[in-house]
């Protein structure tokens, strides 16, 4: 991959919560036009990344460029003009919940596009079309299931034609019609419309159904990457856990904790 | 932590706090510029801060004034002075109780609002998808509502008063037996300029006062349903105190 083809280039990154270190030395590359996927098990910082990418948070040391310009340098109006070519699919959807769905999705085209009214409505139900809720353009958002909001927020995600789409863990929670739709939502716009995809998620097998080239984080820093065939060939013991879904393995099942018997004949618990 | 260094952390806590509070203020202001051009914005929160509050605002308004025309009868009838009882009470009313009463009912019925509004909002993932959508917060949700509780302040504080004056002359007219003539020759003749501008001055601070704290605490809360919930009631208690402190200051300062 030549640097001229990554849309996102993450180089050499230490970022730290507090005393929580998240990541020492990420080096991650989405490439123009591809589905990307960042994989891992939780809490290793998956949604971090996608924060500092978007530019809502900065690296401690190591750069962060999204279209060649080092995010953590631009100045908001700067940033603005960048998340215009980019849209981020939110985990929960995030709909406004005073907007009918139908100004959700119109939402970012009132604010940054100056449209005739008829033409608006004509882009939104449109896209609202492609996520198949035309029909529900006027309930609240309350009035939507878990993976209807999802989809109204893929809607609003893409009404601004982005070049880019960053997709927050875009399965969890869904039954598995909802996902298939998402899958095949994620697969066409890549495909017909050529919007280079970042696709945050646990969910192997989807995963490797779409993705062309994939990344696996562990304990700060990519511990496997490549295409998803390469990956299931992968020997590393923490690549194969996390591939085939097993419990024991180099990534514990446990969160750190004293010694179980001991801790149950303590009197009390601190 | 030894109580010299304990107090000096708190003076030092309070003063970081003042100071991110008149930042969060200047970045405020900076965006009700655009946001006058958007009215519909604007309109929208006058009605949510002012036009909803005004049935509590004239219940209110008219039990502080019957009060005071109660009170202010028999004090006045100590001194065989009843017939002031118009100028006690349009004064009282105009120069403090008005503006006073107002934003501590505004701060509990409108502030609550709009901080625990911003804070849902914010523990929701509004305020972030409207960041990533290269939409500023602070211009399309923040704003808009600091100046409509900013305008809509005045507007209740005045129509506080005219309630409040209406109910001290409904008990001292027709209760208490005081000439109509006399009450509102009375109130027509104390009732100066200065005092009315003394009381348009204090709701247009009061309101100022309100509204950013409230914003300030709902955008600033932490995103969870225990930090709307204690942000909310930090909005009130601050107001609060504020309005009495801010009170006190332009009471002096108009001596």
């Amino acid at each position: 991959m030549s640097a001229d083809d990554a849309v996102v280039d993450v180089r050499d990154v230490h970022y730290a919560i507090g005393r929580h270190t998240v990541f020492t030395g990420l080096n991650v590359r989405m490439r123009r036009g591809a589905i990307t996927a960042v994989m891992g098990p939780s809490g290793t910082g998956k949604t971090t990344l996608l924060r500092l990418i978007m530019g809502q948070s900065v690296a401690q040391s190591g750069v962060v460029q999204v279209f060649g310009a080092d995010v953590a340098r631009l100045a908001r109006p700067e940033l603005y003009r960048l998340r215009r070519r980019v849209g981020l699919l939110f985990q929960n959807g995030a709909l406004l919940t005073d907007l009918s769905v139908f100004e959700n999705v119109a939402f970012p085209l009132r604010e940054h596009a100056d449209l005739p009214e008829p033409v608006l409505r004509e882009l939104v139900l449109m896209k609202l079309q492609a996520v198949g809720l035309r029909g529900a353009a006027g309930l609240m958002p309350a009035e939507l299931s878990g993976g209807m909001a999802r989809r109204v927020a893929l809607a609003r995600a893409i009404v601004m034609d982005p070049e880019v789409l960053i997709y927050d863990e875009p399965f969890v929670g869904l039954d598995p019609i909802s996902m298939g739709v998402i899958v095949r939502l994620i697969q066409s716009l890549n495909r017909l419309l050529g919007i280079t995809s970042i696709v945050v998620s646990h969910d192997v097998r989807e995963i490797s159904a779409m993705a062309h080239y994939s990344y696996l984080l562990s304990e700060g820093k990519v511990v496997a990457e490549g295409s998803p065939a390469e990956l299931n060939r992968e020997q590393q013991d923490v690549v194969r856990q996390f591939m085939s879904g097993t419990p024991d393995g180099p990534v514990p099942f446990h969160y750190p904790a004293p010694d179980y018997f001991e801790q149950l004949l303590q009197p009390t618990d601190a | 932590m030894s109580g010299v260094s304990q107090r000096r952390s708190m003076a030092l806590d309070a003063l970081a706090k003042l100071g991110s509070v008149a930042l969060f203020l200047l970045r405020v202001l900076g965006q009700c510029i655009p946001v006058l051009a958007r009215p519909r914005l604007v309109i929208a929160q006058i009605y949510n801060a002012g036009a909803r509050s005004l049935v509590i605002i004239m219940l209110c308004g008219l039990f502080v004034g019957m009060v005071l025309g109660l009170q202010g009868y028999q004090l006045l009838e100590r001194f065989g002075s009843e017939s002031a009882l118009g100028v006690v009470a349009a004064l009282g009313l105009i120069k403090e109780l008005g503006p006073v009463l107002t934003a501590l009912l505004f701060a509990g019925r409108a502030g609550t609002s709009l901080c625990s509004e911003i804070g849902l909002m914010g523990a929701t993932d509004q305020l972030a998808a409207m960041e990533m959508m290269a939409v500023d917060p602070v211009r399309h949700v923040v704003a808009p509502r600091f100046l409509g509780g900013f305008i809509a302040m005045p507007l209740l504080a005045a129509i506080f008063n005219c309630v409040g004056i209406y109910g001290a002359q409904l008990v001292g007219v027709t209760m208490m037996g005081i000439q109509p003539g006399t009450f509102w020759s009375q109130v027509q003749g104390a009732v100066g300029l200065r005092d009315v501008n003394e009381g348009f001055i204090k709701s247009l601070v009061f309101g100022a006062a309100c509204s950013l704290l409230a914003v300030y605490e709902g955008y600033h809360a932490e995103p969870t349903a225990a930090g709307v919930g204690l942000a909310t009631t930090r909005t009130v208690v601050t107001s609060a105190v504020l309005v009495l402190l801010l009170d006190y200051v332009l009471t002096a300062a108009f001596l």
